[in-house]
């Protein structure tokens, strides 16, 4: 395997400035990379082999011209398919937008452009955000680099799986109800959830947009924060962006630290329907913060329990809104014959998967008038219990910790057609989502059971982001120094070959 | 049963679905089961509690009255099916009589 | 199945039903910039070239709140009496339809900016209060180009082209609540409402209000009750009202037509209609089977408003005087009666006889000119007075000249037909024609004793007290003197020679 494809990006970044690797070279590895093993994986809908190519020669010429770059300056990055991008086409996974090519940019992908990073294509996702698994994807799901008959997690899973399988260092994702943190947790890589309103949403395609929150993936602690730093901050495009400093996240994940820190475990998180090898590896890790210092306790978030139907409620009522723009009059695929409210009937039937119809039908119902104040009205005052049992919490405790998903990766196919089954990966992510809290998945072993990655995650008050990578790097540290390597050294087959 | 086959077929009809027959089989009882699972929510909301639409508490966020610069019209109808003196063109809006 | 009914006059109508009606009244804001990002809102601008992402709804977008738009709305809140909301939010109204482009609008649903005011309008000297439900702030939509079938219209068309310049120029929606107890007068107060709204809408500066452009267009809601039963009977609302007349003509054909439904046992129906300006009837718009469910729910992509209190009473503190204070002002200042005020501003003279009072002129006078001379010369040249080519400052003049007795009125008016013929200013002119009034006493002695003499007849008549017949002499003399005479001076020293 070539040595540039395994380097961190912390590690690209002073290789690069250093001038003992260019740009080109490092994306020419990762592109020779994606060649070689995305048709097994696949991660990508889409490789911008040309252009990352030609962006990369041209950092190149910038720094040997002397000019000032910035850390990801000729770090490849991976996009999730739902940030808008010009020259890329831009799907969500999505049959609806197959070939669509946006007008516009994302704010974040054209923060990181202007960084110098070299966007190298658009990966794979569940249509539109919906899942847990990518099966839902329009084009066909992605694999987990673990093990190719499993699921890769999502619905970021493409970017998961293309930092897992070493074809990007970096990639970037999003987060609606877990779908950053979960597929980190199954790909043995570090994921985060920022703060809600601390990464732009402007050109973020919306899922459910009080909820959607952009978020970076690296195969380390300090690597997410590198990415994490480069896309936050303020977007006056973006009414909900917060106009706050970003916490400074690259800062607290060189100097992980746990001792004296209060670290509460969400007693909620636990018993039936969590794998016994899922929570051998939290407890550990629970056990190995108390050992590096920090005060544990149980905390009780009774609401919890509530998230998940709060949040099928108030996810789909947002999509069946949000989606409506899908109707083959603008853009994208346009199906059928008759009358405009024909053809846009007939368009959104071929265009859309069958996950996807299934939340626009329960969002349409959820807003209904006569059904409004018993589901949606309901599940926003749920949102405020959960709220409050965040608050009632970090009064207490610094952090939060619990398991990021019930379950390692599961088969291909085992959940397809059992939505409430698929829905249940996102039991533990779903509160920090509807309180706007910030979140991270941070690798903790291999369950015993299946050999594949199990996630510890991290939940901050909004805006202490800082705190989820001093807690996650200190973890990271104490049980690489355990195991004498990466977690990621252990994966077998696709990996090590 | 929260919701019958009826009513689905409804909801495919407000959500500009054109679902076939089996879609409607196969839809109406996940959704029923979806429906009867979520109304958990109701278990616990209580009177009093104020609704949350938005975490961030953010209010008054507003730009100036500032022109930006527009698309240009090939870059506004690029992604469009049919286009037709530099306007959209759809299919006509009411159903034949 | 349409049933047809036969027609009922308005006066059998109003016999026995009373009235009661209701407006929604959409206004443009003359903001600059749309109402959720920075494109251009220029009416008549070449198809799509004033979008963006934000207003063609592309995937990823997200609205941003013009402050402007938000102003202005407070603005006619505060003209309307209206409470401001301390907090509020934007709601998504879902509907598809292919001249929205997101298939929701951003409105506001049941957290409007401004609630509760009224309107006082001026019906025949009388004021009726049309009290104000609400004012909220929402987003326009894309206008379509119906082709194939008739005329252009939707009806029948093969295929529509949807330019979306328009989609997102703020909108003001301005509701009233139901007006009942007009009576016979129902027609004529709603247009009242709508004329008094523009003015108001003008003088706030919030839009150029222009029925013919779309900046300012009226759904008319109206409803029968019958005399006596204090039941109010199902509403229509009607569309395309689209000028001040259509207003008065649509709520008059409802209530034609409404009566002719209940005499014949028949059942109104809540439905949309459609207002035919040529025809001046209204015709039944899509049919509601389904009635419309708009799922409205907050918006997430916006934030809440919560207008300061400091805010509110800046905006407060920037209103011009209102029509209605300043009715309240002329009427009084002018000792005019209602009726006279609104005659004065039916003409839309009232700006012109104010500067003309304050460029020195009576008020009397300054109306009497505006109102007469020049309200006609307007008429037949089919234009505003205000666009008459003089200045209140020249009408003032004119009557100064009158006042002094350098001119009589015959040359006032001559003096005017001149200055608006472009000869100049009146000094100009009275100087270029030589139109000054005769006042010099021995010329016009001399003249009088001509006219005696070359009417002994009449001079014996005057002298023997048939003052009267004085009006011939008088005659004489202004026609020698070419009309230049001040004929009430002519007047005095003819009777005084004859005395």
């Amino acid at each position: 395997m070539d040595e540039l494809i395994t380097m961190t990006a912390a590690q690209l970044s002073a290789a690069l400035a250093a001038g003992e690797v260019t740009a080109a070279e490092v994306t020419a590895a990762h592109l020779d990379r994606i060649a070689d093993v995305d048709d097994r994986v696949r991660a990508f809908l889409h490789v911008a082999r040309d252009d990352a190519l030609a962006r990369a020669r041209d950092i190149d010429r910038r720094r040997a011209a002397g000019e000032p770059l910035g850390p990801l300056a000729g770090v490849p990055v991976a996009v999730k398919d739902l940030f808008t991008t010009v020259g890329m086409p831009t799907t969500c996974g999505s049959r609806i937008l197959d070939g669509w090519y946006p007008p516009y940019e994302s704010t974040i992908t054209g923060r990181l452009r202007d960084a110098g990073a070299v966007l190298i294509g658009k990966t794979n996702m569940d249509e539109f955000a919906m899942g847990s698994s990518t099966e839902n994807s329009g084009f066909g799901p992605s694999r987990n680099p673990w093990d190719l008959a499993k699921v890769p997690g999502g619905s970021s899973g493409g970017s998961a799986a293309a930092v897992a399988a070493y074809e990007a260092p970096l990639a970037l994702g999003s987060d609606t109800g877990g779908s950053i943190r979960q597929p980190a947790a199954v790909c043995g890589i570090v994921g985060t959830k920022p703060t809600y309103g601390g990464s732009s949403r402007y050109g973020v395609v919306a899922f459910a947009s009080s909820l959607d929150t952009p978020g970076p993936f690296g195969r380390t602690v300090l690597d997410a924060a590198l990415l994490h730093e480069a896309m936050s901050g303020h977007d006056p495009m973006d009414s909900t962006s917060i106009d706050a400093p970003v916490p400074p996240v690259v800062e607290a994940a060189r100097h992980g630290d746990v001792a004296g820190m209060r670290v509460g475990v969400v007693s909620e998180f636990s018993g039936e329907g969590y794998q016994p090898g899922v929570m051998a590896r939290f407890t550990e890790a629970v056990e190995l913060l108390e050992s590096l210092g920090a005060k544990v306790t149980e905390v009780s978030c009774p609401h919890f329990t509530y998230a998940l139907p709060a949040y099928y409620l108030i996810a789909p009522s947002e999509v069946s809104s949000n989606l409506a723009r899908f109707d083959g009059m603008r853009y994208g695929l346009r199906a059928g014959t008759g009358s405009a409210e024909e053809v846009m009937a007939q368009t959104r039937a071929a265009g859309f998967g069958a996950e996807v119809k299934r939340r626009i039908m329960l969002g349409t119902y959820a807003l209904s008038s006569g059904y409004y104040d018993a589901y949606y009205g309901k599940a926003q005052q749920v949102r405020t219990l959960i709220i409050r049992d965040f608050e009632a919490a970090f009064g207490q405790v610094d952090v939060l910790v619990s398991p990021v998903t019930p379950t390692t990766a599961f088969p291909l196919g085992e959940r397809a057609d059992d939505p409430m089954a698929m829905y249940l990966a996102d039991l533990c992510t779903i509160p920090a989502d509807l309180a706007g809290n910030a979140a991270i998945s941070v690798p903790c072993g291999l369950a015993d059971e299946d050999g594949l990655p199990a996630g510890l995650q991290v939940m901050a008050p909004p805006l202490a982001d800082d705190r989820l990578y001093r807690v996650a790097a200190a973890v990271e540290a104490a049980l690489e120094d355990r195991w004498g390597h990466p977690l990621l050294a252990e994966a077998k087959g696709l990996i090590a070959k | 049963m929260s919701i019958t086959r009826d009513e689905v077929a409804h909801l495919a009809r407000l959500s500009r679905l054109a679902l076939s027959d089996e879609e409607l089989d196969h839809l109406a009882p996940q959704l029923d089961q979806i429906i009867s699972a979520v109304a958990q929510v109701q278990e616990v909301a209580a009177e009093g509690i104020p609704p949350t639409s938005h975490a961030t508490g953010l209010t008054n966020v507003f730009r100036e009255d500032e022109p930006a610069p527009c698309l240009t019209p090939e870059q506004a109808l690029s992604g469009a099916p049919a286009v037709e003196l530099q306007r959209f063109k759809v299919p006509r809006i009411l159903a034949e009589e | 199945m349409t049933l047809t009914y036969d027609t009922v006059s308005y006066e059998a109508a109003l016999g026995r039903y009373e009235p009661v009606f209701g407006l929604e009244t959409h206004v443009e804001l003359g903001t600059r910039t749309k109402m959720f990002c920075g494109c251009g809102t220029a009416f008549g601008a070449e198809p799509n070239t004033q979008t963006c992402p934000v207003c063609l709804g592309l995937p990823g977008s997200l609205p941003v709140v013009n402050r402007l738009a938000i102003e202005l709305t407070i603005k006619i809140g505060l003209a309307l009496n209206c409470s401001i909301a301390s907090w509020c939010r934007f709601a998504r109204k879902n509907y598809f339809y292919p001249d929205m482009p997101k298939n929701f609008q951003i409105s506001q649903y049941d957290e409007p900016l401004c609630t509760e005011g009224y309107l006082d309008v001026l019906i025949g000297g009388k004021t009726v209060r049309v009290g104000i439900e609400r004012v909220h702030l929402e987003e326009d939509t894309g206008k379509s180009l119906h082709v194939g079938g008739a005329t252009g219209r939707i009806q029948g068309a093969e295929y529509s082209l949807v330019d979306y310049n328009r989609a997102g120029i703020p909108l003001v929606e301005i509701v009233t609540k139901p007006v009942p107890g007009t009576g016979f007068l129902a027609p004529e107060v709603a247009r009242a409402y709508v004329t008094e709204l523009r003015d108001v809408l003008r003088v706030l500066g919030v839009s150029d209000v222009r029925m013919e452009e779309g900046s300012l267009r009226c759904d008319v809601n109206t409803s029968l009750s019958a005399r006596g039963s204090g039941v109010w009977g199902t509403r229509t609302e009607t569309k395309n009202v689209n000028s001040l007349r259509s207003v008065e003509r649509a709520v008059r054909y409802e209530i034609e037509r409404q009566a002719a439904v209940l005499d014949a046992g028949g059942r109104v129906i809540q439905e949309t209609r459609h207002f035919h300006e040529d025809s001046g009837v209204t015709t039944s718009g899509r049919s509601k089977e389904e009635a419309q469910d708009y799922r409205y729910f907050p918006e997430p992509d916006l934030v809440p408003v919560a207008p300061a209190p400091q805010w509110v009473g800046q905006i407060r503190a920037s209103l011009p005087e209102l029509p209605s204070a300043r009715r309240a002002r002329l009427v009084a200042a002018w000792s005019l009666s209602e009726l006279e005020f609104e005659a004065l501003r039916n003409v839309g003279a009232l700006g012109v006889v104010e500067q003309t009072v304050a460029a020195g002129a009576s008020p009397a006078d300054a109306r009497k000119w505006w109102l007469g001379e020049l309200a006609r010369r307007a008429n037949d040249s089919g234009v505003e007075v205000t666009d008459l080519p003089i200045t209140p400052a020249e009408v003032a003049r004119v009557a100064a000249l009158v006042e002094s007795g350098a001119l009589n009125d015959r040359l006032a008016r001559e003096v005017i037909e001149a200055v608006l013929e472009g000869e100049g200013s009146p000094d100009e002119v009275v100087a270029a024609r030589g139109l000054a009034v005769v006042s010099d006493e021995a010329a016009l002695l001399a003249a009088i004793d001509e006219a005696i003499a070359a009417n002994p007849d009449v001079a014996q008549k005057v002298r023997g007290g048939k003052t009267a017949a004085a009006g011939v002499l008088v005659g004489a003399v202004m026609k020698a003197t070419g009309g230049k005479a001040a004929a009430a001076r002519v007047r005095d020293l003819i009777l005084d020679r004859l005395a």
